[in-house]
């Protein structure tokens, strides 16, 4: 097995009382979907908010090309190389779609933009996922559909040489060609060598795309399995809780 | 944040999927001609876009109102006289500046309710440290003080907005009484203080050579049409298409006429006696040119960049690594120091600062934005739309003021215009929002 891109041991994080997560183990390859499923509250949004660095860990270890990091804001984690797509998609409306793919690190030439360059990046990084349903980079976001949106902010995370992207539930409010589409998305960015974390609901994508399963369970990391050496009905059972994995870890 | 330049991620060349496929072009809105150029313009109007197309309507409307309604009801033109042109450009021009101001803050979907008495405690303070009588300092510290006096306020109200995360309607109404008290107490009750500063004075009271007014549309043309230049170079060295050239032509032959319309019709006599009145006020240029700075910071850097982010989504602004506190501190202070400069403007206009100073002038500031077509709701507007509307609210008060109506008759209908410019602004955002919901 190869070295994985970034391990998690041990991670803790509590609001208050509530411990949402205990102690969680997670690993993710580059090249490989590695999914993240469980119920609602299992802790999966505190686990990547944690990656992203909004909301650091309160203990545990972050192992990232196997040296130990501290992901305390956005910028280090950006740093890394470690993008997240979020569900409530992270992009401003107001803006078009090169404004939104380099907010935060656009590019200029001495103290002003170099819009055309940004423009050249944005395009070329479209092209490079096979994007065709967008027709002009300099659309506003607020013009585009639910599917296109998905598609801009996914593209965003790769714009920078990601070396993990984190899609959190990047399909749930899609119709089923616009899933079939971002699940291709998803595929070809980790045919291009990027260690993709994918959170899903939805176990028939899951099944469709990931290499890896991960199933946390009330702020535990119940199982850690490849996707060949399961099947649908166990994952469930993990999920609710109604059955237990004893496998070695993946 | 890597400034190196970076080759794209390109996907592996074996892996035939992801190559482009045929209709898989994506355009940048630049190609084509003039006309399709136009045609993409009217779509972006048709779908809520309008900017400052509903206030360029409204101000022709009503220039041609109250010039119809001078001759009618006076049986003499009052109001498209060459005398009331320059006249209404130094009414209106405390009144643009501030609107401008406030586009820094409502940008960011804030508000600064004390903006216009912000620019009365500096005030205060610059005519009681110019006093002849008194400290007797010279006015180009004290014009300093008076900023700086601006930057204080603005980094107070920053403060508490951005890093404490009180609303800043809560905050700037606070201020707003409070700051009204600072300006008494520098004044002494019922104290009216005349500026005597020359230079000052000289602002709103004198003008340009006539051929200084020249030179400043030459400036203005040649500034446009190096950036123009300067923006297709850059896109040429980055191999992105550019929009036809004609489109520069066009934008300058427009610059052309109006500023020649305007410039000429300055440079004639405008007085009615024999010392002779004619050129470009002072004020103009210099609110012209904090217009064009404060658009370029705003269209062009990181820091207009981000106020328009985070007035558009400030979670996701935050998420892509912008500091947002340090954005929302910032706009505040630049919002109150070109609050200050507006009331430069209206103290030279008005001659001298009471303590009423910057008290009624807020709300109409506020006004002119959202006449001008900049969104209270954040990310949406232009300086320039701001100034448009500011100039819209001008000329209703200019206006109706020539026709001897009664006072109560400006507020009643510049009330009612503001409304209208609301409720197209509002019709323009469920236009575009529905839009939002289309799969």
């Amino acid at each position: 097995m190869d070295e994985p891109l970034i391990e998690l041991s041990g991670i803790l994080k509590s609001f208050g009382p509530v411990n949402v997560l205990k102690g969680v183990n997670l690993k993710a390859y580059s090249g490989k979907v590695t999914a993240l499923v469980g119920d609602n509250g299992a802790g999966k949004s505190t686990l990547i908010k944690g990656l992203a660095g909004v909301q650091p860990y309160d203990g545990g270890t972050v192992r990232f090309e196997g040296r130990e990091v501290h992901l305390h804001t956005p910028r280090e984690a950006s740093h890394l190389g470690i993008e997240v797509v979020y569900q409530d998609l992270a992009l401003c409306d107001n803006l078009d779609i090169v404004q939104n793919m380099f907010l935060g690190r656009e590019e200029s030439a001495g103290v002003i933009f170099d819009e055309g360059r940004m423009e050249r990046e944005a395009s070329e990084t479209l092209r490079s996922l096979s994007v065709r349903t967008v027709k002009s980079v300099r659309q506003k976001v607020s013009s585009l559909s639910g599917g296109q949106r998905q598609t801009v902010a996914i593209a965003r995370s790769v714009l920078k040489k990601a070396k993990l992207v984190i899609l959190d539930e990047p399909t749930a409010a899609l119709g089923v060609a616009q899933t079939e589409q971002v699940l291709n998305l998803v595929r070809r960015l980790a045919d291009q060598g990027v260690a993709v974390i994918i959170i899903s609901h939805n176990l028939q994508d899951v099944f469709k795309v990931a290499d890896y399963i991960n199933v946390l369970y009330l702020g535990t990391m119940v199982a850690s399995i490849a996707t060949a050496d399961t099947t649908s009905d166990d994952v469930v059972g993990y999920i609710t809780g109604s059955k237990t994995y004893d496998g070695a870890s993946a | 944040m890597s400034t190196t330049p970076q080759a794209p991620s390109t996907p592996p060349s074996t892996d035939t999927t992801s190559l482009p496929a045929e209709g898989g072009f994506i355009g940048s809105g630049q190609e084509g001609g003039v006309l399709d150029q136009a045609r993409a313009y009217v779509q972006r109007v048709r779908s809520g876009e309008m900017g400052a197309l509903p206030a360029i309507g409204g101000l022709v409307v009503l220039v041609l109102l109250f010039t119809l309604l001078s001759e009618v009801l006076l049986g003499q033109q009052y109001f498209l006289t060459e005398r009331n042109f320059a006249n209404l450009l130094t009414q209106a021009a405390s009144l643009v500046m501030l609107a401008m101001a406030l586009v820094f803050v409502i940008l960011l979907g804030e508000i600064d309710l004390s903006a216009g008495v912000t620019s009365g405690v500096a005030l205060s303070a610059f005519v009681v440290l110019t006093k002849p009588d008194g400290v007797n300092m010279n006015w180009i510290p004290a014009l300093i003080i008076a900023l700086l006096t601006g930057l204080l306020i603005g980094t107070f109200i920053g403060f508490f907005v951005a890093r404490v995360g009180i609303p800043s309607f809560v905050v700037t109404l606070g201020l707003f009484i409070g700051l009204q008290g600072v300006t008494l107490i520098l004044l002494g009750a019922g104290g009216v203080f005349r500026i005597q500063i020359p230079e000052i004075l000289a602002i709103q009271n004198s003008n340009l050579p006539v051929w200084g007014g020249w030179v400043m549309l030459a400036v203005i043309l040649l500034v446009s049409f190096g950036m123009s230049m300067w923006d297709r170079t850059l896109r040429t060295r980055a191999g992105v298409p550019n929009r036809t050239i004609a489109l520069v032509w066009l934008k300058l032959g427009v610059i052309a006429a109006v500023g020649g319309f305007v410039v000429g019709v300055l440079s004639v006599n405008r007085s009615s006696s024999i010392k002779v009145i004619e050129g470009v006020p002072i004020v103009v240029p210099i609110v012209l040119l904090i217009l064009w700075v404060g658009t370029f910071v705003l269209d062009r850097t990181k820091f207009g960049r981000y106020i328009y982010a985070i007035g558009g989504n400030a979670e996701a602004a935050r998420r892509s690594g912008v500091k947002v506190i340090t954005i929302r501190w910032a706009a505040f202070i630049v919002c109150s120091v070109l609050a200050v400069v507006s009331g430069v403007f209206s103290a030279s206009k008005v001659g001298s600062v009471n303590a009423g100073f910057g008290v009624d002038i807020v709300l109409s500031g506020v006004a002119a934005a959202v006449v001008g077509g900049v969104s209270l709701f954040g990310g949406r507007g232009r300086l320039m739309h701001a100034a448009i509307g500011a100039l819209v609210i001008a000329v209703i008060a200019n206006g109706l003021g020539l026709l001897n109506l009664p006072a109560g008759v400006n507020y009643i209908v510049t009330g009612g215009v503001l409304v209208l410019a609301a409720t197209v602004d509002a019709v323009s955002r469920v236009r575009a929002g529905g839009s939002l919901f289309r799969t």
